[in-house]
């Protein structure tokens, strides 16, 4: 047999089932650490053995019975002293020489199970947040720090703190039934849409967008809604991720610059997308769902049914962002309100909700406020503040592609010197 | 990125009208399908009657000829597709490799086009031509 490079369907196999192996092996030994663990020795042995002996059948089955293997060799080593783990060892040995793919649906359900223990409310919301990106979206804790604007070391502490939590509370890995399922969806819906707003804006590096991270937090959403289906919460989830998804083309330039919404060209949006969002959206609706989630992806829809930037129904989205101020009332939500207020209104009107917001202390580094309000006072003719304020943004964004598109709009704001005597006001 | 499994079913270039794969033949598949969007990673899929129900229009000097099906000179016809979303070719390869087929069944794998694939001069066509499509609306 011709042998290409193995390397590139080892690394395929292990996007399919590494989340799943984690999360079987977590199934099996109760620690999502050292289940990590042991689904990467797994991946070290394939790495030396399928290049020799080819992928195998059951590509899954494979990396689990090794993870198994290992699991035992590690209680032996360890811990066989304890009789739990005694028993734990029993139970791994009789299951470890099982060849067949595990049920199709037992993977989707551990992978949920995965997710629910991830964002178990014994831990703090932060922790949830962290140790989820870490395990299902596969973030760098500095990824993960930037997002929140919080240092790394911090949330490198939040990590280990959430695996201890988690094995000293003893956290049943379980999907969790009935009213408590909702209670705990919107922890693991707020977890998916910060991987993919990681992918849709990145904080920080050369890159405007990360694509690949929207589609993994896509992906993990399309899982969960399969899960899920009643839940209107998930649908918008889902149906918001894939609106916003399919202008990502249209999001960044022949150079890598970014592009903003009403500037984009609508022909690159992908309306593949754009029709599985709104179906999303119209599952939501049948649901009755009017939460946070449906409610943002009702905006995205307004953006994506307008044909022209100019025919954005902005009154509608006003309306939408009223209702989610109420849901979510949170400084981030009313500067994209004021966005809304300003293009219904004019920039006086959202100039007005900003000023409101500069003493916000959740907002002092966050670069979209003075952006934004550069954005206004330009169009007010203030071209003089509005320099300063697109420099203030350009300063505090850590993303290199940002940043040069703000220091682009504040030297289109004219040089420095009086102001033009009629552009005050 | 995206990719498109197209499903070359053996003998379906000589199918009858009508024909329907067998319920066995549907039921694995369902169980595939499923399997593809539990993964999240299925974006649309279509299966196609057979080309004894089609036609083709070829085209010679500038002119038309249409040819009602069966095509006596086809030997491999589409039957259907997937469109999936997946991270390489290798995944897409991967997928359809785990796909419910028998034997001299083939499933050919072709990445979807993407926009930033064509030079400035061609994209701005593109777009011309794709402005004029309506997207939905409410």
């Amino acid at each position: 047999m011709a042998a290409p490079d193995p390397r590139p369907a080892i690394d395929a196999v292990w996007r399919m089932e590494s989340a799943g192996l984690i999360a079987g092996l977590t199934r099996m030994v109760r620690d999502v650490g050292l289940a990590e663990d042991l689904a990467q020795d797994a991946l070290v042995a394939a790495l030396e053995r399928w290049p020799v002996s080819g992928i195998p059948e059951h590509p899954g089955a494979w990396l689990m019975a090794t993870a198994k293997h290992r699991a035992i060799d590690w209680l032996r080593r360890d811990r066989l002293l304890d009789r739990k783990h005694q028993e734990l060892g029993a139970r791994l040995e009789a299951g470890a020489s099982e060849a067949q793919d595990p049920e199709e649906g037992e993977i989707g359900d551990n992978l949920l199970r995965l997710m629910f223990m991830t964002c178990h409310p014994v831990l703090p919301a932060e922790g949830r947040v962290a140790l989820t990106l870490r395990l299902l979206g596969g973030l760098t804790t500095d990824e993960i720090a930037r997002a929140f604007l919080v240092p790394e070391a911090t949330v490198a502490q939040r990590i280990v703190r959430a695996k201890k939590t988690l094995a000293e509370e003893k956290v049943p890995f379980e999907v969790p039934r009935g009213a408590e399922l909702n209670a705990r969806l919107s922890s693991v819906l707020e977890v998916l849409y910060l991987i993919f707003n990681e992918g849709y804006a990145a904080t920080s590096g050369d890159d405007w967008v990360r694509p690949a991270l929207c589609e993994d937090a896509l992906r993990l959403g399309r899982v969960l809604s399969e899960l899920a289906p009643q839940e209107p919460e998930v649908q918008g989830l889902v149906s918001l991720m894939e609106l916003q998804a399919s202008r990502l083309g249209a999001r960044i330039g022949p150079s890598g610059e970014p592009i903003l919404l009403l500037d984009q060209n609508r022909s690159r949006w992908d309306h593949l997308l754009i029709r599985r969002g709104l179906a999303a959206l119209e599952r939501a609706a049948r649901l009755g769902g009017r939460g946070p989630y449906v409610l943002q992806a009702s905006i995205a829809a307004c953006h994506a049914r307008a044909k022209a930037a100019a025919e954005t129904d902005w009154p509608r989205i006003v309306a939408l962002y009223d209702d989610l101020a109420e849901r979510l009332p949170t400084p981030v939500v009313e500067l994209n309100r004021a966005v809304a207020v300003s293009m219904a209104a004019g920039p006086a009107a959202g100039l007005e909700l900003v000023d409101r917001l500069v003493t916000e202390p959740s907002l002092r580094n966050y670069p979209l406020l003075p952006s934004v309000r550069a954005d206004f006072l330009k169009k007010l003719g203030r071209t003089d503040e509005a320099r300063e304020e697109f420099r203030r943004a350009a300063l505090l964004t850590r993303n290199a592609r940002e940043r040069e598109l703000l220091l682009s709009r504040a030297a289109a704001c004219g040089r420095e010197g009086p102001p033009d005597p009629g552009s005050e006001g | 990125m995206k990719f498109m499994m197209l499903v070359i079913p053996k003998g379906y270039e000589q199918a009858k009208p009508g024909t329907l794969p067998d319920p066995k033949m549907v039921e694995n598949m369902m169980k595939y399908n499923e399997s593809l969007q539990k993964a999240g990673v299925l974006l649309a899929l279509d299966g196609l009657h057979p080309p004894s129900m089609g036609a083709r229009v070829s085209f010679s000097g500038g002119k038309p000829r249409v040819t009602d099906g069966p095509f006596a000179e086809a030997k491999e016809v589409l039957g259907g597709y997937w469109m999936i979303q997946v991270k390489s070719k290798a995944e897409a390869v991967e997928w359809a490799s785990r796909a419910p087929m028998s034997d001299n069944e083939i499933i050919e794998i072709r990445q979807v086009q993407d926009f930033s694939d064509f030079p400035p001069e061609t994209q701005k066509h593109l777009g011309d031509f794709k402005d004029k499509q309506s997207p939905p609306r409410k």
